[in-house]
């Protein structure tokens, strides 16, 4: 664990040198303290960082969000996991915004409950598929363990999702697959879509798989063959706060890593 | 509430997308006052799709931002006449746009043209292998229209929108290089095929090893700086890989956006009125003639706008929607088998494989919508079926279209569904993989249709369309051979790991395949089999035209767009030249 973190704060710290990067956001790992950005963040980055408070996701729940995806994508030795990535901070939004509330989606009924091609048929929005989902969840685990899922040792924790995911445990309020299938794909968005959403902190997911980011034009690079293309990662927010430089149509001049350096 | 009677046009177009742009510009052009009503928002490329907000896989390939808002409309979906449709409650399949410029706006930009087969599939089939070998209740039938007459439409769409590519079949002379398989061209590509990527130099090679013929893909991802025939200036493309489910920052991508809408809303005889959703096409008491179309705008108000000539332009559904609602033509009923509107629904047929390699890096998030390198070895009837037991085929590519990674990150079929084995393989094989994949076509079948749901509505109260579709035999022997292909081609390259994702079970709804939907408004010589003539003028309504890939009878083994614009420029000549002259039946 302490490996682990000193780890972390190795690959924060080498990146917070390299660019130009606000490391406030991500110097915080404590899933018990998830409301606490603005007061210990370092002077420097103080201005402009967003304040972090959950929109949606009650106390319990936002535990049970952090020691879930903390799971599916952990930190390890390639580097911080989902929750280090602000994953939590992501799906609250979401659950918060127009996706959470099905606002842009067919919510009239009747709601019978089809076959698996004709595809989502549920009367809950993902607000409430959440909170439904979590409640059951954690009183399984009492159940079965004596604690909340967040409370749960690592193989436990594993064994929970495993069943969530085969969907072998029934809930009276949520099918559980349904639920695990949500979890998963907000956690692999949250850790891939632009920090502009609160997650992939630094670009931490964009750095474990080499993806650049806002694009820059790669006219001169789309026929050089078998040459990785190796770029500190650019968001929207880089952009629009002008700390990239950009190019006469506006996209982003990448500035290139040297041949051993990490991103 | 009654609705307001506003004064009468010539022309009023359904929708302002891909289609009608160009209908409502050469109409316009020649004098008719024309009005163009659009469900959706304005949008152009400045400010809508600029940097850097453009380039956000999050809003616009995850939410979906282009795209129909289904909490007004969607539609209903089953496998089966024996099962209860249920409305597709989030986008998932296909992905129909809205607003102006349609689903031309976030397309990918291939653009192939039909093989001269597609258009007589039935009588080709039947001519080549006897009557016998189509399924018994395979309802694919001829367009009513040959490749040959099609070929000078084919090529106006294709300099309007500055297609990039290399012709291989050049006035009937096979160039090497190019799709020695295509209908014989007039003229050479008005711009210059695209860049090759790595993962498309890789699979040329391997195609040449065995013996197939690859070329680059057709593109409308402009490869220089173009200026077409309406004046329409667009920027060369950077290969910045946020193509489809994206607008394009360069104007780089031949939309309604770059190519038309400067001209078309430069030209007084247009006016554009956004937020404008047609629910009615009103005919007089005979049902012979249009009147007027009835729309509600963004205050809920109704009006009610006469006009001449009434040009559906929306998306397939749509199109076959309004002509449900408003009672133009006869609606198809696959139990007695009669009626037109609603039959021959078709889809795409895709499956793939993805390879893995150690020693190769791909920078697979450079490249374009229409970025690819393809074979046409086994596509149409390129091919001798007899043997085969199935019609028609696909294009096999390999294609570098953006590797945005809430999407992409492929792994290998091994590899656990989640924690740190997921994460390591996701890292691993980002930079080190690929995709070949087939594109095939669907025919088409009595079981497979739209109509009017009996029970979902819409915000305004109408029936959603109905959609009754799954995969045929023939289609999953197609799919088979063409995987087997695909497959044949990877071994060839040597990756250390390979998944093969062939075409198997029911269609299904829900994961993304391609929002190449056809059929349901078709094309044809007979008024028997047909929805519109071969003008896709309605056989029953004469001043109404239903234009768009609702009018092809199955779907080809190609995207379909570069067909739907020669159908465009097709028709509207038919328009312009004839029916303007003396209204009335063209066929």
């Amino acid at each position: 664990m302490k490996e682990d973190r000193r780890r972390f704060l190795r690959a924060v710290t080498a990146v917070s040198a390299a660019g130009a990067v606000p490391t406030g956001l991500i110097a915080e790992e404590s899933h018990a303290q998830p409301l606490l950005h603005t007061s210990h963040a370092k002077p420097r980055a103080a201005i402009g960082t967003p304040i972090q408070a959950y929109l949606y996701l009650t106390s319990p729940e936002a535990e049970f969000v952090d020691a879930a995806v903390a799971r599916l994508i952990p930190a390890d030795g390639l580097g911080p996991g989902a929750k280090e990535t602000g994953v939590t901070f992501f799906i609250d939004r979401q659950l918060a915004g127009a996706w959470g509330t099905m606002a842009r989606n067919y919510r009239q009924g009747p709601w019978p409950e089809g076959t698996p091609q004709q595809g989502y048929q549920s009367r809950l929005t993902p607000q409430e598929v959440y909170r439904a989902a979590i409640r059951e969840v954690d009183q399984l685990c009492t159940k079965r363990y004596g604690k909340a899922f967040a409370g749960l040792i690592d193989a436990q924790k594993d064994e929970v999702l495993r069943e969530l995911d085969e969907g072998t445990l029934a809930f009276d309020s949520v099918p559980a697959g349904l639920f695990f299938s949500m979890l998963w794909e907000n956690t692999q968005e949250g850790f891939f879509a632009d920090p502009i959403y609160g997650g992939n902190r630094d670009k931490i997911g964009w750095r474990l798989v080499g993806f650049p980011g806002v694009a820059a034009v790669y006219i001169p690079y789309i026929d050089r063959y078998n040459e990785a293309y190796r770029a500190q990662p650019v968001s929207i927010a880089d952009m629009q706060q002008k700390i990239v430089q950009v190019d006469e149509h506006g996209h982003p001049v990448h500035v290139m890593l040297a041949a051993n350096e990490k991103s | 509430m009654a609705a307001t009677r506003l004064k009468p046009v010539d022309v009023v177009t359904v929708g302002v997308g891909l289609t009608a742009t160009i209908l409502a510009k050469e109409l316009a052009d020649a004098g008719l006052r024309v009005v163009g009503l659009e469900r959706g928002a304005f949008r152009d490329t400045n400010p809508d799709f600029m940097l850097p907000n453009i380039h956000d896989e999050l809003k616009y390939a995850r939410r979906y931002e282009l795209m129909q808002d289904l909490s007004r409309e969607t539609l209903t979906f089953r496998n089966a006449v024996t099962e209860t449709a249920l409305p597709m409650r989030r986008l998932g399949s296909f992905l129909p746009g809205e607003g102006v410029g349609g689903a031309g706006a976030h397309w990918n930009g291939v653009t192939w043209r039909f093989l001269p087969w597609d258009f007589e599939t039935r009588s080709r089939t039947i001519a080549r292998y006897g009557k016998g070998f189509l399924a018994e209740d395979c309802t694919s039938q001829d367009w009513g229209l040959t490749y040959d007459e099609l070929e000078p439409y084919f090529d106006r769409f294709e300099y309007l929108y500055g297609i990039s590519g290399m012709a291989g079949n050049l006035k009937g002379v096979i160039r090497p290089g190019g799709n020695p398989f295509e209908g014989p061209r007039s003229r050479e590509y008005p711009n210059p095929p695209m860049k090759t990527s790595y993962a498309g130099s890789l699979f040329k090679e391997a195609c040449h090893s065995l013996g197939y013929k690859a070329f680059a893909m057709p593109s409308a991802n402009m490869t220089q700086p173009y200026t077409n025939p309406y004046g329409a200036t667009l920027g060369a493309c950077a290969y910045c890989g946020y193509c489809e489910r994206f607008g394009c920052e360069m104007g780089a991508k031949a939309t309604p956006q770059t190519t038309v809408l400067p001209a078309l809303l430069a030209n007084k005889n247009f006016e554009l009125r956004t937020h404008a959703n047609v629910v009615r096409v009103n005919l007089d008491s005979a049902r012979r003639r249009a009147i007027s179309v009835t729309y509600v705008d963004s205050q809920g108000r109704e009006f009610e706008q006469p006009a001449e000539l009434v040009l559906l332009t929306s998306f397939v559904f749509n199109n076959v929607r309004l002509m449900l609602l408003s009672g133009i033509g006869k609606p198809y009923d696959p139990v007695l088998n009669t009626g037109v509107v609603g039959r021959n629904y078709a889809y795409q047929t895709l499956s793939g494989v993805n390879l893995f390699f150690e020693d190769k890096v791909f920078n697979q998030f450079m490249g374009a919508g229409a970025l690819g390198t393809a074979i046409d070895d086994f596509d149409g009837d390129n091919f001798d079926h007899s043997s085969l037991g199935f019609i028609g085929g696909g294009f096999l590519h390999a294609s570098s279209t953006g590797a945005r990674p809430i999407e992409y990150h492929p792994m290998p079929a091994d590899t656990p569904r989640w924690g740190s084995g997921w994460k390591k393989a996701v890292a691993h094989y980002y930079n080190r993989s690929f995709n070949i994949s087939t594109h095939a076509a669907c025919q088409s079948y009595r079981t497979n249709y739209l109509d009017l749901d009996p029970t979902y509505r819409d915000v305004y109260g109408l029936p959603l369309i109905r959609m009754t579709f799954d995969f045929h035999e023939n289609e999953y022997r197609m799919s088979d051979y063409l995987t087997a292909k695909a497959t044949e081609i990877a071994k060839a390259l040597g990756p250390v790991k390979m998944n093969v994702n062939g075409r198997t079970g029911k269609y299904s709804i829900v994961p993304y395949q391609s929002t190449h939907n056809t059929g349901g408004a078709v094309m044809g010589a007979d008024a028997g089999t047909s929805a519109v003539n071969k003008y896709l003028q309605s056989w029953d309504v004469p001043n109404v035209f239903v234009i768009g890939a609702s009018a092809f009878p199955q779907n080809g083994g190609y995207n379909p767009t570069g067909t739907v614009g020669a159908l465009t420029f097709w028709a509207l000549d038919a328009i312009k030249n004839r029916y303007l002259k003396q209204p009335g039946p063209l066929a």
